[in-house]
């Protein structure tokens, strides 16, 4: 090989602007958004339009600064799974110090400047999801516990209760019910998807709990954080965000996610690849529909009754 | 005629290069739009002048 072509595989594979965005995790960061919008929109105080935007942005750049961290630190296993493979440190495009220096870098400038514009309980919250998702989850409890979703989902329960934070500098019934919704909602979602998606967790020694507990418990599981999930959804109806709106969609969706739920504890291995995880995959799609209306529920509430309309 | 050379690594970086300076230009309009807001809402405290009665 030649020095010529040797310079043109390292200029080819030299990150661009699009790569370093990567590691923010953009699609987490849309769920971040829309959750923390809510809980800023949804607190009985009002807050300027652009301090409200830029409090939902520096809690999306916090949130990609942790994704960033969580590259960083998990590089060695996202190499070897092949839905991680192709992200920017595995594919060679940015460095370990890159990616470190970037979280790092965003997570502090993300939470001194939500507290210089908004207030330090909501910088406080951000520090604290940062810390939780990089240190507790990534780095001390995602290889050793099959519970590790649930500790994972807790730090992206955070933003609407940040979003609150943002506008009226507590924590409150409301918002810890609104963090509770999306605590309690991922595992279900996951673990659904993990019953009829083959992942290779394995190779990377990163404990599931469908290979630790086997299938079985698994859909017990789903069964249990259903239930709890729903008592708490419905009792979000009577805090001060709740309101006919949320309380309609919540005891519907809440209905049909218990019923798929019990349909998915009561069905065996050998039923669900006889009709190839039907019941499963109808329960993921839910899972999906099932917190963006809820969110979009409270948002809708918050608009009507800035407008009047309950009078 | 531009006084130095184009480098062929200017070219290779632009898109990166665009990118962080747009990030930077929108870094400026933040900064520049939260302090007009904090000032225009009274957000901001000013320090009272001292009087003569305070001895000042």
């Amino acid at each position: 090989m030649s020095d010529a072509s040797l310079h043109s595989d390292a200029y080819e594979n030299e990150a661009q602007f699009g790569d370093y965005f990567a590691l923010l995790k953009p699609r987490v960061m849309t769920l971040v958004v829309f959750t923390a919008f809510v809980g800023l929109l949804a607190a009985p105080v009002a807050v300027h339009p652009f301090v409200g935007f830029c409090a939902v942005l520096f809690i999306a750049v916090g949130g990609g600064a942790s994704g960033a961290l969580n590259m960083w630190y998990d590089s060695d296993i996202d190499a070897v799974m092949k839905r991680t493979a192709r992200r920017p440190i595995p594919a060679g495009k940015v460095t370990r110090d890159e990616a470190l220096a970037i979280g790092l870098t965003l997570s502090t400038f993300a939470v001194v400047f939500l507290g210089l514009a908004t207030n330090w309980v909501a910088a406080g919250l951000l520090a604290f999801t940062i810390f939780f998702y990089v240190v507790i989850y990534t780095m001390w409890l995602k290889r050793l516990t099959p519970q590790n979703i649930v500790i994972g989902g807790a730090a992206g329960a955070f933003p609407p209760m940040i979003g609150w934070a943002a506008a009226t500098g507590d924590i409150s019934t409301a918002s810890v019910l609104m963090f509770c919704l999306t605590f309690l909602w991922t595992p279900p979602h996951f673990w659904a998807l993990a019953l009829f998606v083959r992942m290779d967790y394995d190779n990377a020694t990163v404990p599931m709990l469908t290979v630790t507990h086997g299938r079985r418990a698994t859909r017990r599981h789903i069964l249990v954080y259903t239930v709890l999930l729903a008592a708490f959804a419905i009792g979000l109806a009577f805090t001060q965000v709740g309101g006919p709106i949320y309380l309609v969609t919540a005891l519907v969706l809440n209905a049909l996610f218990l019923k798929g739920a019990v349909q998915i504890a009561r069905r065996d291995e050998d039923t669900a690849e006889a009709d190839s995880y039907k019941a499963e995959r109808s329960f993921f799609k839910l899972s999906l529909l099932y917190l963006f209306a809820h969110f979009g529920a409270i948002l809708v509430d918050a608009g009507l009754d800035r407008a009047g309309v309950w009078g | 005629m531009s006084l130095s050379k184009q480098h062929e690594l200017h070219k290779r970086r632009q898109g990166r290069n665009t990118g962080v300076g747009l990030v930077l230009a929108a870094f400026v309009v933040i900064i520049l739009g939260l302090t007009y807001v904090k000032i225009t809402q009274g957000g901001l405290q000013m320090q009272p002048e001292r009087g003569v009665s305070d001895g000042g």
